[in-house]
C-alpha cells in the first residue's frame, strides 16, 4: 500500500507553481493585450504594423515552439531566463496576442456616436479613449478575457517540458514513482478544474462590478 | 453690420462618386439663429457635421470666428489644419445630436462636467457648480445623480444640451434634435431651446423638420436641396410666400405629413 500523503503534497507544490505561472502570465497577457490591441487601432501605420506582426506571429505559431525558443534559443542571444521566467514570458506573450484582438474588437464595438460626442466636446483622442471608450469597452472584453485566462491556465502544462515543476510535471513524477496513473491524474484533473472554476467565478464577479451603474443610480 | 462669424466659401463635399455639397457658400452673423430645412440628403446635416469637424471637406474654405477651420497659415500660405489647430477651433463650436450621444457609463452630472474638466482644466467643484446651473436651466437639477438609462428621451436631449453648453461655445449646432423623440417629449426640448435663444447671444444653427419651431425660432431660414441653397429669407417669407417651386412643393409635402407651420 502506497503512502499517498507525500505524493499528494508533491502535486500540491506543483499546483502552487501552476498558480504562480497563471497569475504572472495573465498579468503579462493583459498588459500585452492592451498594448497591442490599442496599437492595432493607432492612427500611426508603423504602430499598427508592429502590433499586427506581434499578434499574427504569436497566434500563428505553437506555444510549445515559442516556449522552446524563449528557454533554449534566447540564451544564444545572451538572454538566459529561469524556467519560470521563460514560462511566464511565453504564456503571457502567446495569450496576450489573443487578448489584443479582444481589446481591438471591444474598442471598435463602441460606436461612432460616442466618438463623435467626444469630438464635439473637444476631447483629445487619448482622453476619449481613456474616459469614454475604454470604460464602455471593458465590460465587453471580460467574458473573452475569462476564456483566455482559462486557456492560459491549461497552457501552463507545457512548461513541464522545460523541467519546470508545475502540477503536470509533478503528476508525471508521482506516476513514475508509484506506477499509478489514475490517482495523480485524477488529482490534477480536479485541481485544474477547480482553478478554472475560480477564474470563471472571479470573472463573473468582475463583470457584475464593471457593469453596475450602467442602468442604476451612481453610488 | 458685424463681420460674419461663419463664412463658408465655395465648399464641396464628396463621398466617392456622390457629391453631397456642390460649391456651397453662405455666411452666418454673430448671434444669428439660422434654420436649415430641406429634404433628407439635401446636405443640411452635412454642413453641421463639417462645422463640427466630424467630416472633412473636399474643396473650398471655411472661416469660423476669424480663423480658417480646415486650414492654417504656414510659411505665408495655407496648409491643411493639424489636430492641434482643429482642437483650438472646436472650442468655439458645440453640437447637439439627434441621438443625444450621452455617455451611458457616467451619471448626468459627470456627463456635463467631463469635458470642462478635461479640456479646460476646470476644477471639479467649479465644474459641478456650473453643471448644476445648466441642469437647473434645462429643468433637470434633480436628475444630476441619475444614469442616462434612467431618463426619457426628452430628458436625455436636455442633458445633451446642458453638456454642450458647459463648454460655453460661441456657436451651437443642433442636428435634428427632436427627430428621435416621442411626439409628446418634443415640446420640452423645444422649450429649452426657446429659452436659450432668448437668454443668450450664441449663434445657433438648427437642422430641423419642425417647421413651426423653425418659424418661431429662426432669424433666417435656408432651404436646401441637392447640396445647394435653393431659397433663403425671413421665416415669414419662406413659410408663407416661398418663391421657388421646389420650396413650395417641399412645404406642401411636409404640411400634408402633419407638421405644423
Amino acid at each position: 500500500m502506497t503512502d499517498w500523503s507525500g505524493y499528494i503534497g508533491l502535486i500540491l507544490q506543483g499546483a502552487l507553481v501552476t498558480l504562480e505561472l497563471t497569475l504572472m502570465g495573465s498579468v503579462l497577457a493583459v498588459i500585452m493585450a492592451f498594448v497591442a490591441g490599442l496599437g492595432r487601432v493607432s492612427r500611426f501605420m508603423a504602430v499598427r504594423a508592429l502590433a499586427t506582426t506581434y499578434i499574427e506571429f504569436f497566434r500563428g505559431t505553437s506555444i510549445f515552439v515559442q516556449l522552446f525558443w524563449v528557454y533554449f534559443v534566447l540564451p544564444f542571444a545572451g538572454v538566459t531566463l529561469s524556467p519560470l521566467q521563460a514560462g511566464v514570458l511565453a504564456l503571457g506573450l502567446n495569450v496576450g496576442a489573443y487578448g489584443a484582438e479582444v481589446v481591438r474588437g471591444a474598442v471598435k464595438a463602441i460606436g461612432r456616436e460616442q466618438r463623435e460626442a467626444c469630438v464635439a466636446l473637444n476631447l483629445t483622442r487619448g482622453q476619449a479613449m481613456r474616459h469614454v471608450i475604454l470604460p464602455q469597452a471593458l465590460p465587453l472584453m471580460l467574458p473573452t478575457f475569462g476564456n483566455n485566462a482559462i486557456e492560459l491556465l491549461k497552457g501552463t502544462a507545457v512548461v513541464s517540458l522545460i523541467s519546470l515543476t508545475d502540477m503536470t510535471f509533478q503528476a508525471q513524477v508521482v506516476r513514475a514513482q508509484t506506477g499509478s496513473t489514475l490517482i495523480p491524474f485524477a488529482v490534477i484533473l480536479v485541481l485544474y478544474f477547480l482553478m478554472a472554476l475560480a477564474i470563471s467565478t472571479g470573472m463573473r464577479w468582475l463583470e457584475r462590478r464593471v457593469t453596475r451603474g450602467l442602468d442604476g443610480v451612481r453610488t | 453690420m458685424a463681420a460674419p462669424i461663419i463664412r463658408i466659401d465655395n465648399i464641396t463635399k464628396r463621398y466617392g462618386p456622390l457629391t453631397v455639397l456642390d460649391g456651397l457658400s453662405m455666411e452666418v452673423l454673430p448671434g444669428e439663429k439660422l434654420a436649415l430645412i430641406g429634404p433628407s440628403g439635401s446636405g443640411k446635416t452635412t454642413i453641421l457635421r463639417i462645422l463640427m469637424t466630424l467630416e472633412t471637406i473636399s474643396g473650398g474654405h471655411i472661416q469660423v470666428d476669424g480663423d480658417q477651420l480646415y486650414h492654417m497659415p504656414k510659411n505665408g500660405s495655407l496648409a491643411p489644419a493639424d489636430e492641434r489647430h482643429l482642437h483650438r477651433m472646436r472650442e468655439k463650436i458645440g453640437m447637439v445630436f439627434q441621438h443625444f450621444n450621452l455617455f451611458p457609463h457616467k451619471c448626468v452630472l459627470d456627463n456635463v462636467t467631463l469635458a470642462p474638466m478635461l479640456t479646460k482644466g476646470v476644477p471639479r467643484a467649479a465644474a459641478e457648480k456650473r453643471a448644476m446651473e445648466l441642469l437647473d436651466m434645462v429643468g433637470l437639477a434633480d436628475k444630476a445623480k441619475n444614469m442616462p438609462a434612467q431618463l426619457s428621451g426628452g430628458q436625455k436631449q436636455r442633458v445633451a444640451i446642458a453638456r454642450a453648453l458647459a463648454l460655453s461655445p460661441k456657436i451651437m449646432l443642433f442636428d435634428e434634435v427632436t427627430s428621435a423623440l416621442d411626439p409628446e417629449l418634443v415640446e420640452e426640448v423645444l422649450n429649452v431651446m426657446r429659452k436659450l435663444a432668448a437668454e443668450t447671444d450664441m449663434t445657433m444653427l438648427l437642422v430641423t423638420h419642425e417647421m413651426g419651431f423653425a418659424h418661431d425660432f429662426a432669424d433666417r431660414v435656408l432651404f436646401f436641396d441637392r447640396g445647394k441653397i435653393v431659397e433663403e429669407g425671413k421665416p415669414d417669407d419662406i413659410f408663407t410666400h416661398p418663391k421657388q417651386e421646389r420650396t413650395q412643393s417641399f412645404l406642401r409635402k411636409i404640411i400634408a405629413a402633419g407638421h405644423r407651420v
